[in-house]
């Protein structure tokens, strides 16, 4: 029975390349594909594309190409990723040039547009779609003029379609992430449209592969410190059938774990309805579904169940929403936390004395509160150190610079013992995230596909 | 009846979405999803996390997978690249959820 590999090569813009690396090499894998766009990494792309019109792409995809290509190329591998983000033409522009440092010919290269529809939103309006918020309904009104990006979820026919092309290396922006492995599984077996419960398995094989390391024993709640080798994990790898039962595994000579429990972790992963999860290509039951191991590192899952797609599209957009000023710095034991708060304290009513506007400001002391905030317990015995963190939203950028500058006197003229003031700061812009629904058809109009040869 | 933390028991990943944070919980055993089911209901996880999830909890219930979906509303101060927070995706709400202490039958220890 004919059965295609399908590969992970990353999870995010800035994940490891080795794990892809050592894929194409021994993981016999038809396709790698790479899922380089976490929700918020848009609105880092689209600072980036600010500051330089030629970048917005994730720009790791170099370095990628560069140890991937000539094995990729050896060994008949074809690679999707969505690390063009907001600039997929200038992603393109990358992987040619390290194409032709490779000396490598004849090679295929397809890049989809169309996700980006920022420019689109008023003809969208136009024409019937209220951009309203998706969560609570409201108007888009109110931050009608702050949007920086405006991007939707595309689905997998486009990438089939480059591959139907022929294509080497598919390009694309914001898809959704299973589809860049869902696109592979519809093109081998040609599954229909409207094969709702193949696409089902084609899109949760997808799920379980875009988040790297996570279905191969990484950020694992169980016995994580029996899971072997992190520093070496192997990414996981999709064994799909044409019914589309598929196995995960990954090549034997790495790190990490491939069991139910680390599977069934990832199954339920950043999902809302376990009965209706939402894609372009079709909606997702995963209640029925079924994870049996095979044996080490092999997990068979089925029971993927589908229902019709959504006659809509999401579209995310991301909106300035102020900027965030930030300081940390730390104090030592004994009483180290005393110190703390009574920096806090001494900076909190400084900013009162000094004027500053912050819509809100926010104390973490690092060590204690900062990661689990009101649930963390007193401390039961004193810590050795902790660390202040200080920060604020304001409109203004200058008045988030200020913050940082009210903490060095406080060397000489605050608590005993203060240590590692990290510096002043930059401070960072928010940006606020709206999602909405629009008809499909006002989106597909726009996508485009096309292929440029090395 | 004995009572022990969540951390003794289960599993559980959380992720972020916007500003919801989903945990998922996963149970050892039926036994032990029984008692989960019985003793973390999406009214026990919003009190828990008092302070942090200001909107409402929802859960769903895996039996098949001896799971179960908590999605939180209004829970990161504003969604990943907006909150000031420094668990800005929501990452470690899955062990803030380990605190939580529940009665278990004995047949599940």
């Amino acid at each position: 029975m004919k059965t295609i590999r399908i590969g992970a090569g990353q999870g995010f813009y800035g994940d490891s390349i080795m794990p892809a690396v050592e894929t194409a090499k021994r993981g016999n894998v038809q396709y790698l594909c790479f899922d380089s766009l976490a929700e918020l990494t848009l609105a880092i792309l689209q600072k980036d594309r600010r500051r330089d019109p030629a970048k917005g792409y994730a720009s790791d995809i170099a370095r990628q190409m560069k140890e991937l290509l000539p094995i990729a190329h050896a060994n008949g591998i074809r690679i999707i990723t969505n690390a063009g983000g907001m600039n997929p033409a200038g992603a393109l522009r990358e992987v040619k040039r390290v194409a032709q440092e490779l000396g490598l010919r004849g090679l295929k290269l397809a890049v989809v547009t169309g996700d980006d529809v920022k420019s689109e939103l008023d003809a969208f309006r136009d024409q019937g779609a209220a951009l309203a918020h998706l969560e609570d309904g409201s108007d888009i009104a109110s931050i009608r003029e702050r949007i920086v990006f405006a991007n939707a979820y595309l689905g997998s026919k486009p990438l089939v379609e480059a591959l139907r092309l022929g294509a080497d290396v598919v390009i694309t922006g914001r898809v959704t992430d299973s589809a860049l492995f869902l696109a592979p599984y519809i093109y081998e077996f040609d599954i229909g449209p409207k094969d709702w419960h193949r696409l089902a398995q084609g899109v949760l094989m997808g799920h379980l592969l875009e988040c790297s390391g996570q279905a191969a024993g990484g950020n694992f709640s169980g016995d994580w410190q029996s899971v072997a080798e992190l520093e070496n994990i192997g990414f996981p790898i999709a064994e799909i059938q044409e019914d589309g039962a598929f196995t995960l595994t990954k090549t034997e000579e790495t790190g990490g774990l491939v069991s139910v429990d680390t599977v069934r972790e990832q199954l339920l992963y950043e999902i809302h309805d376990p009965f209706a999860y939402v894609t372009p290509d079709v909606v997702l039951n995963v209640t029925e579904v079924q994870l049996e191991e095979l044996g080490t590192n092999r997990v068979r899952v089925t029971g993927a169940r589908g229902t019709k797609r959504p006659d809509t599209f999401k579209i995310v957009m991301g909106y300035s929403d102020g900027w965030l000023g930030q300081a940390i710095w730390g104090y030592s034991w004994p009483d180290a936390l005393a110190k703390a708060r009574t920096a806090d304290r001494i900076i909190r009513k400084q900013i009162e004395q000094a004027g500053l506007q912050f819509d809100e400001i926010r104390t973490d002391f690092i060590g204690y509160n900062s990661l689990h905030g009101a649930l963390a317990a007193q401390p039961t015995e004193e810590p050795n150190e902790i660390y202040v963190r200080l920060a604020a939203r304001t409109n203004s950028r200058e008045d988030a610079a200020k913050l940082g500058r009210l903490v060095p006197p406080l060397m000489l003229s605050g608590p005993p013992a203060m240590g590692a003031f990290l510096g002043m700061m930059k401070p960072r812009e928010l940006l606020g995230m709206w999602s909405c629904l629009v008809p499909r058809e006002l989106v597909e109009r726009g996508v485009q596909v096309t292929l440029t040869e090395v | 009846m004995a009572r022990v933390q969540l951390r003794q028991i289960a599993m559980a990943r959380s992720g972020d979405k916007g500003n919801t944070v989903n945990i998922a919980l996963f149970a050892p055993s039926d036994d032990v999803y029984e008692d989960l089911a019985r003793e973390v209901t999406p009214e026990r996880v919003k009190a828990h996390f008092h302070g942090l999830i200001e909107g409402e909890v929802v859960r769903y219930l895996l039996p098949r997978l001896r799971a179960m979906n908590f999605v939180c509303r209004e829970a990161l101060g504003g969604g990943g690249s907006a909150t000031l927070r420094m668990d800005n995706l929501g990452k470690c709400y899955a062990s803030n959820l380990m605190r939580l202490e529940i009665e278990i039958g004995d047949d599940s220890g």
